[in-house]
Parts: C-alpha cells; sequence; structure tokens
C-alpha cells in the first residue's frame, strides 16, 4: 500500500477539477436549454413553420396524453424488443462466425470475397427481400436489425482474435492444448475488450435496421409512427417518436458503455 | 544410451515465394539431469529447434528419442519457457500454475495443494490469489517456472527466459532456477545469445552458426565451473577463459558470415 500523502497545493489541483467539471456540466445544460428554447420561440413567432417543425410543447403534450393512454409504452416496448432482439442476434451471430473463420484458415480464405461484398453492400436495401421472405412482422424486423450488424462484427471480433500474442497459444500449446481449448483459455479472454467495443457499435447499428424495417413494413413501433406521421402529415407525431429514439438509444449506448466499464474492471 | 538423442534433425521453412533452410543436420545427445545451452547469434535457428523439441513443429527431416523412443510416442509432458513469462493477465497466480495438467485433462483435486507447494518452493507464498499484473517481472517468472514444473515435464526447455529481466533479476534468477533444476533432476535445454549465462548455467555449450543454422562447436564446461552456482562460477578464472575462447570464435564466425553475404 502507498501511504496517503498530502499537499497543500493538492487541494487546489482538487479543487481546480471540481471546478472545471462543474463548467461542463453548465456548458451541457446551457446548449439543451438554448435548443429547446430556441425552438419553442421560433416555432412561436413563426420562423420555422410549426406545421413542419411543430414545437416542444406541442410534443411535450402528446407525450402526455399518449403516456396516460398507454400507446407510448406500446410502440416503445415493441421497438425496445425489436431492437434489441436484432442487437443480441447479430452480434451473437458475428462471434460465432469469426469463431469460424479463426478456427479454419481453409473457411476463411473461401468465404474472403463474399464477406467482402456482403459487408460493402447496404444492408437496408435487403429490406423488401427479407420482408417478402420472411413475412410482415417482427421476424423480418428483428432480421433487419440482426443482418446489419453481422457481417461488420464478425470481421472486427475475427480481427481481434489475430491480435492477441501468438505467445501465449505457445503456452498452451507447449502442454498439448487443441484448438479449441486455445480459444477457450486465450483467444476469447484476451479479446474481450474488442468484442465489448463491438458491442457499442451493434448498438448503434441495430436502431438503424429495426427503424428501417418499420418504415418499410410495420404497423406498430417507433419507427411505424414517423412514417405514419410523415404520411399524415402529423409532424409533431414524428418529432414525438424521434425524441424517444434518440432517448432511448443513449440510453442503451450508456448501459453498454457500463457493461464495458464493469467487465473491464472485473478482467482488469 | 542418452536421455535425448537428435539425430540428423533439418527443417526447412517454405512460403510461395521462398524455402528457407533454417536448420541443417543437427545432431546430439544430452544426459540425464544435464542442462545444455545452444549459443548463437539471433536468426541460428535456435528457437526453430526448441519448438521442433517440444513437437510445435514437426521437422522436415531426422528424428527425436527420448529415452530410446521416438518422443512422439511419449505420453510426457515437456515444458516450454518462453522470453517472457506469458501469464494469463485474466487468471489468477494460482490459475496459472494449474493450467497446464487442466489443459492436458490429468487434473486431480490434490492438484491446488501441489501448486501451492510448487509456488512456496520458489519462494511465493502469499500470491496465489493475486494477478499477474500485481508482480514484478522476477517473481512473474517465478511463477511460469512454477507452471512449467506443474505437469512434472520430462524435458525442460528453456526460450532466453531471462532476457527480459534487468541484470541483478537476471542474476538472482538464474542462480535460483539453477539450483531449482537440480533439487528436480531436470533435463533442460536453454537457447540465449548470452555467453556468461551460457557457461554459468550449462553442463555443455554447443555454439551454433547461421545460414542455415547448425551446430558449429560443442564445448564442455569445465568440471569445477559447472558444479558451482552461476554467480560463483562467473568469478572462475575459467570462467574468464572460456568467455574469451567463445567470444573470439563466435566473432569469427560473425566476419565468415559477414564475408558470405557481402
Amino acid at each position: 500500500m502507498i501511504p496517503k500523502t498530502t499537499h497543500p497545493s493538492y487541494d487546489v489541483y482538487l479543487q481546480r477539477l471540481a471546478r472545471e467539471k462543474r463548467l461542463i456540466k453548465c456548458g451541457q445544460f446551457i446548449i439543451f436549454i438554448c435548443f429547446f428554447l430556441f425552438w419553442e420561440v421560433s416555432s412561436r413567432l413563426h420562423w420555422i413553420d410549426p406545421l413542419i417543425f411543430s414545437s416542444p410543447s406541442r410534443v411535450a403534450n402528446l407525450m402526455v396524453r399518449y403516456l396516460l393512454d398507454g400507446s407510448l409504452w406500446f410502440h416503445m416496448r415493441i421497438t425496445i424488443f425489436e431492437t434489441l432482439a436484432g442487437f443480441f442476434i447479430g452480434t451473437i451471430a458475428g462471434i460465432i462466425l469469426a469463431f469460424f473463420l479463426w478456427y479454419s484458415k481453409r473457411f476463411s480464405a473461401i468465404v474472403d470475397p463474399y464477406l467482402v461484398v456482403f459487408n460493402a453492400l447496404p444492408k437496408v436495401a435487403l429490406g423488401p427481400i427479407i420482408i417478402v421472405a420472411l413475412g410482415p412482422g417482427y421476424s423480418s424486423i428483428i432480421t433487419m436489425g440482426a443482418i446489419i450488424c453481422v457481417i461488420v462484427s464478425a470481421l472486427v471480433v475475427y480481427n481481434g482474435f489475430h491480435e492477441v500474442d501468438a505467445n501465449y497459444i505457445k503456452v498452451l500449446q507447449s502442454f498439448g492444448a487443441s484448438k479449441w481449448q486455445n480459444f477457450k483459455e486465450a483467444i476469447l479472454p484476451a479479446s474481450l475488450p474488442t468484442i465489448i467495443s463491438t458491442f457499442k457499435v451493434n448498438v448503434g447499428l441495430s436502431w438503424v435496421g429495426v427503424i428501417v424495417g418499420e418504415f418499410l413494413v410495420a404497423s406498430k413501433g417507433l419507427g411505424y409512427l414517423i412514417v405514419y406521421g410523415f404520411q399524415v402529415f402529423n409532424f409533431t407525431l414524428v418529432l414525438y417518436s424521434l425524441v424517444l429514439i434518440a432517448f432511448l438509444a443513449a440510453l442503451m449506448y450508456q448501459g453498454v458503455a457500463y457493461f464495458e466499464k464493469w467487465l473491464l474492471k472485473k478482467l482488469r | 544410451m542418452s536421455y535425448l538423442e537428435l539425430a540428423s534433425i533439418s527443417h526447412y521453412y517454405f512460403n510461395e515465394k521462398h524455402c528457407t533452410h533454417a536448420l541443417d543436420n543437427i545432431s546430439f545427445q544430452v544426459e540425464k539431469g544435464h542442462f545444455i545451452s545452444l549459443l548463437g547469434p539471433s536468426g541460428c535457428g535456435k528457437t526453430t529447434l526448441l519448438s521442433i523439441i517440444a513437437q510445435l513443429i514437426s521437422p522436415t527431416e531426422g528424428t527425436i528419442k527420448l529415452k530410446g523412443l521416438p518422443i512422439d510416442q511419449h505420453n510426457i509432458s515437456i515444458g516450454y519457457m518462453l522470453q517472457q513469462d506469458y501469464l494469463f493477465p485474466w487468471k489468477t497466480i494460482l490459475d496459472n500454475v494449474c493450467i497446464g495438467p487442466k489443459i492436458r485433462r490429468e487434473w486431480v483435486t490434490g492438484d491446488y495443494d501441489k501448486a501451492k507447494a510448487l509456488l512456496a518452493k520458489v519462494g511465493l507464498t502469499d500470491v496465489v490469489n493475486k494477478y499477474p499484473d500485481q508482480l514484478s517481472g522476477g517473481m512473474r517468472q517465478r511463477v511460469a517456472l512454477a507452471r512449467t514444473l506443474m505437469t512434472d515435464p520430462a524435458l525442460l526447455l528453456l526460450d532466453e527466459p531471462f532476457s527480459a529481466l534487468d541484470f541483478q533479476t537476471k542474476l538472482i534468477l538464474e542462480a535460483f532456477m539453477s539450483a531449482m533444476l537440480k533439487d528436480y533432476q531436470k533435463t533442460s535445454l536453454l537457447v540465449t545469445h548470452d555467453i556468461g549465462e551460457a557457461i554459468a548455467m550449462s553442463d555443455d555449450i554447443f555454439l551454433m552458426r547461421a545460414n542455415p543454422g547448425s551446430i558449429h562447436l560443442h564445448i564442455p564446461v569445465p568440471e569445477h565451473v559447472r558444479n558451482l552456482s552461476p554467480i560463483e562460477a562467473r568469478k572462475h578464472p575459467e570462467y574468464h577463459q572460456l568467455f574469451d575462447q567463445i567470444w573470439k570464435e563466435m566473432n569469427q564466425l560473425d566476419t565468415e558470415n559477414d564475408a558470405s553475404l557481402v
């Protein structure tokens, strides 16, 4: 243990640190207030068309109304479920694919050009085909959320597997380890940080997949509300959904970030 | 019959553009309990030779026999220590030491006690539940030694295990390792480019040359230097004599090598 020491200028340093933190929080708060204030004022004074851009108060009113009649929770629940399902399926499938790519060099060499094509392809363009194939329901929307992140996470994780120091494998092989043992004891634990970093990217990606999926086919969910609001020219509804999506996506991202911190701390 | 016998081992590395001759016709024998050093410049195939003996790669030509039987027909464990400890940072010290029997599926319940006893033997008692990053370089290399001894290896291969340590730690660890290996009667092969280390620790030294890697000279270490601990051996007059002799040989090889490359 290092003995606790102190010095008069250490307190000054701590104070300066606390002040800096306060200033940053303050700045963030001011931007938040200014944005909504400016939106509200410019909408009321008709600087912007309130029919198109609505206003924070109208969005808030709508939110309260939908919260009370339960439809907020209804649509939100569906979209959250689809996004989480897409995220988990896509990520896990990506990791499994990365495992096979790592396990067999030949397999990875064979599928390499197809992975390149599939990775470069804008996955949302597959939407109509997926919907026709799987039918207009949860399954096709979840597939959209999953397919958009599966290849990119497979490639990133596979790269991570390759960056593991080969000498760890040498240690295990000197004890006669099998390939699966190499994977379990060295490759997987050593690349956990890489795997978690793909989680963060995939949260964002599966939101894209699910919202586009809902645009195309759904009759419920936040993405559906955006398209519906657009079609009936109810832009308060569009902005209401947008605010909810922004909030939920940020929340999920933070959740993954906390999970990452916790896991890395556990792994030290 | 010798304990370990290498008979005309040759190895080539292949890739699309080249076929590299890494080892050429290497033969030597090691008696049980002896400590052998393979000394040579970098690129002379020392590590390749160790990997072949450890059965991590199979030689293009030649055979290795242990106690008269081809080495791959034994169900023995061969200990391999690398330049760095390569302890798994996410495992505790105890789990790191126990990895060998677990990988070999020979795990028995008493092995935790055996691991603790080995750790005590290498002078580490209160670290079992710590993680590798809480230990110093010398301590970590001692844990790596305990991990290697855990499977009772028939043969110990040391690939410059002291090269990443500071000089003082290196001397202490050399002495410690030498005493441990004598104690356990282990047959060991050390790969090094450090002349002093080779003389201080070994019974026999094989001086290697590069392009392709082959044995240039067999230098037995004088009896009374052998029996000293590495630190004592370094002070012995014959140590210095031998050092000079090997130094000259290595320089000669160097100039020959340079000349052949020009």
